[in-house]
């Protein structure tokens, strides 16, 4: 089973680099882009079949190492 | 007196470290990552700067998930001194030893200078060789040393005199001009400056000297018997 896993931060908590993105989107001419806020994505390849089993474990692996609960928040996709 | 300096793939500071110790008086060993367990009769671990795991995921995050780092939360936990310097301070939020997170600096660029600190506070074992308010010069080198905490958090670190260290001129956008910060039990510190940088006049300065200094007058007497 596959998971994807997106991390971003919280509402909030202030991104300097989705802020740079944006003002460089200003620079190329991109009007209306009121704010930005960049996160990341990471997929993983699990062997467990179960989808139950496999989102306790992927939501374990985000508060443990894959997100800063402090600071971030995740969002696990099972397909 | 012992002391051990971790070191991680990425670290760099390792060596700066061990001899910032050695300088004051300590035996030190350099731990390696991989490391289960802690040598015996450890009085202080030293967490080094650096890029550990080249910063892959979050500053920190990979290597405060260590199998050594275990070993330095328990050692932690049963009231060890421990001090985090630059990316050691990374590694320390990221085992939840001290609270908050270093984030990419607010002006996005890495910082690399000498800056003013301000020693906030002289109760604790790393800065009880300076006064409070005692204005030092340590360098600063880092691109993710922008200190963030929620406002209840900043709040109970002022209340209960846990910042150590703060910035004159702060580089990082850090919150409050949080430089270093201690634990509860203020034996753990965790700080983005470099005191082991300037322990040497031919590293230009010697004010980081008085902090392996006074973290060696607080071990003597403990130690003397052992």
């Amino acid at each position: 089973m596959k998971a994807r896993v997106h991390v971003m931060l919280k509402s909030g908590v202030l991104d300097p680099q989705g802020e740079a993105v944006r003002h460089a989107l200003g620079t190329l001419g991109f009007e209306g882009v009121n704010g930005v806020r960049q996160g990341k994505v990471i997929e993983l390849d699990l062997a467990e079949t179960d989808k139950d089993a496999a989102a306790a474990t992927v939501r374990d692996m985000c508060e443990k190492l894959l997100a800063n609960t402090v600071i971030e928040s995740y969002q696990v996709d099972l397909s | 007196m012992r002391a051990g300096v971790i070191v991680f793939p990425g670290s760099n500071c390792d060596r700066d470290l061990t001899v910032a110790f050695e300088m004051a008086g300590f035996e030190v060993s350099k731990i390696w990552h991989k490391d289960t367990s802690l040598p015996a009769n450890l009085d202080i671990i030293g967490i080094p700067g650096g890029f550990s795991f080249g910063d892959y995921l979050r500053c920190g995050a990979i290597a405060a998930r260590s199998p050594i780092c275990g070993a330095v939360v328990r050692h932690a936990n049963r009231g060890g001194y421990v001090i985090g310097i630059c990316n050691g301070f990374q590694v320390l939020t990221e085992t939840g030893l001290l609270p908050g997170v270093l984030m990419r600096n607010a002006g996005l660029k890495f910082v690399c200078k000498s800056v003013a600190l301000t020693v906030v506070t002289s109760d604790s074992a790393f800065t009880g060789g300076y006064d409070p308010g005692q204005v030092v010069h340590y360098p600063v080198a880092h691109h993710d040393g922008n200190y963030t905490a929620a406002p209840d958090l900043l709040a109970k670190l002022a209340d209960q005199d846990r910042i150590a260290f703060r910035y004159e001129n702060n580089p990082n956008g850090s919150a409050d001009d949080i430089a270093g910060i201690l634990s509860e039990n203020r034996r753990v510190l965790g700080l983005m400056p470099h005191p082991e940088r300037v322990v040497d006049p031919l590293q230009g300065g010697v004010d980081g000297t008085a902090l392996f200094g006074s973290v060696a007058a607080v071990m003597t007497p403990a130690t003397a018997n052992a």
